[in-house]
């Protein structure tokens, strides 16, 4: 039996704690969960350290040239993929999970709080420190532990770059299968904490389909395992609860994820349309006539327009909208199913067809939607991303909604999203130089996610809450929903020490917050 | 000739700011997808040591919110300047330009060679005569056993960065005449850059290049007034050194009349395809540089435009193909050498892993940051290795120089030759006299 762990005196003190290790923490941990006192935060630092005492412990665990406090260092690490910035005190960077551990004890001793960073790349200020404290990076833990082909599974650390598993078992026939378009960036811990997508989601579901088991490290500095090594461990589904805890329950150290093997044949075409309703029409006869494609991917003019400023890749630049279809399978399915789409394509007005020849034309079409979002920047200096999903069935409706708004609000927003999953990424475009536009960019935003949300889809598909849309995450969830959201996260982190400020709505504390270069306008993202 | 006579003065904290309000910061998004392709945040995780934490700190020094002090300054200057990050970047973020805008607001870097280097900048590589002298007495230390003795004397790091250095060959490149005419039909009429490592260390390769050129129908003329095409002072920040060599290059190959302005250094023809960029603001050069800039082509590329005249021989070799940094990112170059190596029957062609990653040479990057600049090369013959090959093929001084010094100090013992090194033998007409 594991050591049974000792609970936090005068933490709390009705808890209901669990026997039975094996059966809800896979190896060596054991929960606690804590049935009242849910809002108290008796936050009770042992000793308050002085900051430099910290700086010092932290170096020794993790070496003086992965601790950063200078401003010049720090300063790097204020903002993610998002706009939103807020400068952490210090950064440390951890070589395995038992410096991890050391680390988010030290923290816990001095009372500041903790924010995991992946690779940067999210898209809702999930790895901004909006209250300081410590940004603890786990880019330095990248190593591909095992590779297990005839279990087809692979452990890997938290820092390993998504695309990187991939290529590790490529020349062996196999894959891994969330597929952000963030893929040759994001990190694997980061795809789990936010429970990320990609354009392949329609066919093979997200990162929590793929994710068989994690190892983690609870707020008090514990290192448990969480989930197995095979599908459908028994017990109450942690890992699951896990995967798209935005680091808020703990830190993730290992990963155990499926691995998929190749299809035997994969065809993609490219849809040309001259307009919107056009393209979004499609999308709805195509999963209408049975067909389930491997990915469906809308762009819009703005955005071909970007991709093909930035990095070309000879998408019609006239065109109001072209769609990706990708159709993997058996050959003779994928033939059939091809020639059912194009008939679909062209039925609903698509001007052009075109199959892509080879792997070389596949991949071309593919890089200009993987680099869409980085391409925006050639458009425009700053752009607001939504992350809205509705049922596929009102997407021609939300589409014409979407662009509304954006005449309404006199903002242009670029369309490129993964249309078969109905979610919607309207990129609201802007310059956070020019004084009034956030407000109206903010706003128009609001209307987009309301309007999403009344089609009866949700605020988010794939980019998390993070800081971000925690404004709006009362659009979704009841006050019953939201403390029973709490009451979970109650029971891993007592002391909200792990990325405090994100999903739930709450002050953001003490921390500077601000959007890009300009003031943070107050009250408006907290 | 004329002396240099303007110059750099050190700026005080905070001042020209103003100067790096740049467009380019602000097509900078902050996705994150150049990270993993920066040689330095792949070996050191940390984001100050990326291409976006970079952007970062310099927008952060326009905005005024930290200083261009010395840590700042040591984030750009572990900088390879391998543009590996533009390659990756969707938004087409001029990295480059950034990076330059920024070292230019520092001066010259503060190494401990500093002295050592300006004196290079300033008086060295802007005079070609002065720069043979030097390597003429490097030549003569090397072969009176001067180096032997020094060798047992000096300190190991000096050492160490001795042995950097190839053996200065016995010629320098040192053409006849100023014209050559083109040997069967001409095709065309171009000039050639000597450049100023290529026509001392390199002699031979400028050589196979004029004999390829010729024998392909090239006019070939070879200016006499031309200069160092300035590229290392504009990486270091000698911002108004590089501008007065790059009005120099412009007069003495425009002068020339040709059709094309022939580089067969990927790191010089990077630099004087941006002249049009650094001279932008120069009223009475600004449409001559984008002229010039028009001109300027790689040997692989203009070759390939070109296309071959001569079938090349056959040449039987394994080789593995080196992408320069300053080509396949800085110029988007990767096909063309790919496809003229191809175009000799015999040569067998193996990709290395990663061959479009830095190798640490980066200019006197490998001087600076040794420890940064050996981990790169230990990584990159380690993927040569896995090749088998006889030779890589690398059309670059700078990579060529690093490679051979990665095959004496870690293995393989393998040749390294120039693109125009292997088309020069297949002709039968290359190699020293
Ligand atoms: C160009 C572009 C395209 C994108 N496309 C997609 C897409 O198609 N689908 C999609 O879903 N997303 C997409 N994203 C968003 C983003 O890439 C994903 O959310 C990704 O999973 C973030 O990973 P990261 O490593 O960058 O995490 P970060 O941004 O560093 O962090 C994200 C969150 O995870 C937490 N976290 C990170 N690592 C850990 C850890 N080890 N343990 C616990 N918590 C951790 C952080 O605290 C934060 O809350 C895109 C982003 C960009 C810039
Ligand atoms: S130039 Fe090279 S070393 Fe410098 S930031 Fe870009 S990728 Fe990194
Ligand atoms: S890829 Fe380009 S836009 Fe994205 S962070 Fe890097 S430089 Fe900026």
């Amino acid at each position: 039996m594991a050591p049974v762990r000792q609970p936090d005196a005068g933490a709390s003190s009705a808890f209901v704690q669990l026997t039975e290790t094996r059966r809800f923490a896979y190896a060596q941990g054991r929960f606690k969960f804590f049935a009242s006192g849910l809002f108290s935060f008796s936050a009770r630092f042992v000793k308050p350290m002085s900051r430099q005492d910290l700086i010092d412990e932290l170096k020794e665990i993790v070496g003086d040239r992965y601790v950063l406090s200078a401003k010049e260092d720090v300063i790097v690490y204020e903002q993610d993929a998002s706009i939103l910035q807020a400068m952490p005190e210090i950064v440390a960077l951890p070589a395995d999970v038992q410096q991890v551990s050391a680390v988010v004890k030290a923290a816990r001793r001095s009372g500041v709080p903790i924010v995991p960073r992946g690779s940067g790349t999210g898209l809702a200020g999930g790895a901004v420190p909006a209250e300081g404290g410590i940004v603890l990076s786990l880019a330095r833990l990248d190593r591909i532990l095992k590779i297990d082909l005839a279990n087809r599974v692979a452990v890997v650390e938290p820092g390993v770059i998504n695309l990187d598993i991939t290529k590790a078992v490529a020349a062996q026939g196999f894959f891994y299968a969330p597929d952000p378009s963030s893929q040759a960036a994001c990190s694997i811990g980061g795809n789990v904490a936010n429970n990320s997508g990609g354009p392949h989601t329609l066919a093979y579901g997200v990162t929590t389909n793929h994710v068989l088991g994690v190892e983690v490290v609870l707020s008090d500095g514990e290192i448990v395992w969480l989930g197995a090594m095979v599908p459908d461990a028994p017990g109450y589904d942690l890992c699951g609860a896990f995967v798209g805890s935005e680091g808020t329950l703990g830190i993730v150290t290992k990963v155990a994820v499926r691995l998929m093997a190749q299809r035997e044949a994969v065809s993609t075409l490219l849809a040309v349309f001259d307009d919107m309703d056009g393209a979004t029409r499609t999308v709805v006869d195509i999963t209408a006539a049975g067909i389930i494609p491997a990915a469906l991917e809308l762009m819009d003019q703005l955005s071909i327009e970007a991709v093909e400023r930035g990095a070309p890749v000879g998408y019609p630049r006239d065109a109001a909208a072209v769609l990706l279809v990708e159709i993997e399978g058996v050959t003779e399915h994928t033939q059939r199913a091809m020639n059912l789409a194009s008939a679909l394509c062209a039925r609903n007005g698509a001007r052009e067809v075109k199959k892509a020849k080879d792997d070389h034309e596949r991949e071309l079409l593919w890089k200009g939607r993987k680099g869409a979002f980085g391409a925006l920047g050639t458009i425009t200096p700053n752009y607001y991303v939504q992350d809205g999903v509705v049922p596929r069935s009102q997407l021609p409706r939300i589409m014409r909604t979407v662009a509304d708004i954006g005449k309404r609000y006199g903002l242009r927003i670029a369309n490129v999203f993964h249309a078969g999953d109905g979610n919607l990424h309207p990129n609201i475009l802007f310059d956070l130089r020019h004084p009034g536009e956030l407000e109206r960019v903010i706003e128009a935003g609001a209307a987009i996610l309301r309007a999403c949300v009344d089609a009866g889809g949700s605020i988010t598909g794939e980019h998390g809450i993070g800081l971000e849309k925690k404004a709006y995450i009362g659009l979704l969830f009841n006050d019953q929903d939201l403390e029973a959201m709490a009451r979970l996260r109650q029971s891993f982190d007592p002391e909200r020490r792990l990325n405090p400020a994100k999903i739930f709505p709450s002050p953001a504390g003490c921390g500077e917050l601000r959007v890009g270069p300009a003031r943070m306008p107050a009250g408006l993202w907290i | 000739m004329t002396q240099p006579n303007e110059e750099i003065s050190a700026l005080p904290p905070g001042a020209g700011s103003a100067r790096l309000d740049l467009p380019e910061l602000y097509q900078c998004v902050h996705c994150g997808l150049c990270l993993d392709q920066c040689p330095t945040y792949r070996v050191l995780r940390l984001e100050p040591e990326s291409p976006r934490g970079r952007i970062h700190l310099v927008k952060a020094v326009a905005e005024g919110r930290i200083e261009p002090n010395q840590r700042f300054a040591e984030h750009l200057d572990l900088c390879l300047m391998c543009r590996a990050c533009e390659t990756a970047c969707p938004s087409g973020v001029h990295y480059g330009r950034i990076a330059e805008a920024a070292r230019a607001l520092l001066g010259p870097p503060r190494w401990p060679g500093r002295a050592l280097a300006l004196l290079c900048f300033r008086h060295l590589l802007p005079y070609p005569t002065r720069l043979r002298w030097m390597a003429s007495v490097l030549r003569l230390y090397q072969r009176s056993g001067a180096q032997r003795l020094a060798s047992r004397l000096v300190p190991r790091r000096i050492r160490e960065m001795e042995s950097l250095l190839p053996a200065v060959p016995a010629r320098f490149f040192s053409p006849s005449s100023e014209i050559f005419p083109a040997l069967g039909e001409r095709r065309t009429r171009v000039a050639m850059l000597s450049g100023c490592v290529m026509s001392t260390l390199f002699g031979a390769v400028n050589e196979a290049t004029l004999s390829v050129l010729r024998l392909n129908g090239c006019e070939v003329v070879i200016p006499r007034r031309q200069t160092c095409c300035a590229a290392l002072n504009l990486h270091n920040g000698e911002t108004m050194m590089a501008k007065r060599m790059a009005r120099k290059n412009i007069d003495a190959f425009l002068a020339a009349g040709v059709e094309s302005v022939i580089v067969n250094a990927a790191g010089c023809g990077a630099a004087m395809k941006e002249y049009a960029h650094l001279l932008r603001d120069d009223p009475e050069y600004a449409a001559k540089a984008e002229r010039f800039s028009s001109l300027v082509k790689d040997a692989s590329e203009f070759l390939w435009e070109l296309g071959l005249a001569l079938a090349p021989r056959r040449v039987e070799l394994r080789v593995t193909y080196q992408d320069p940094c300053h080509l396949a990112h800085a110029q988007r170059i990767r096909s063309q050498p790919r496809a003229l190596l191809r175009a000799i029957p015999g040569l067998e062609i193996v990709e290395m892993a990663a061959s479009d990653r830095c190798c640490g040479s980066a200019g006197i990057y490998n001087l600076t940051h040794p420890d940064m600049s050996q981990e790169l090369l230990r990584e990159k013959m380690q993927a040569i290795a896995a090749t088998g090959a006889d030779v890589v093929v690398a059309p670059n001084p700078g990579c060529m120089l690093q490679l051979d010094y990665g095959a004496r100090r870690y293995g393989p013992k393998i040749k390294v030759l120039h693109l125009m090194d292997l088309l020069g033998q297949s002709y039968g007409a290359a190699g020293p006299a």
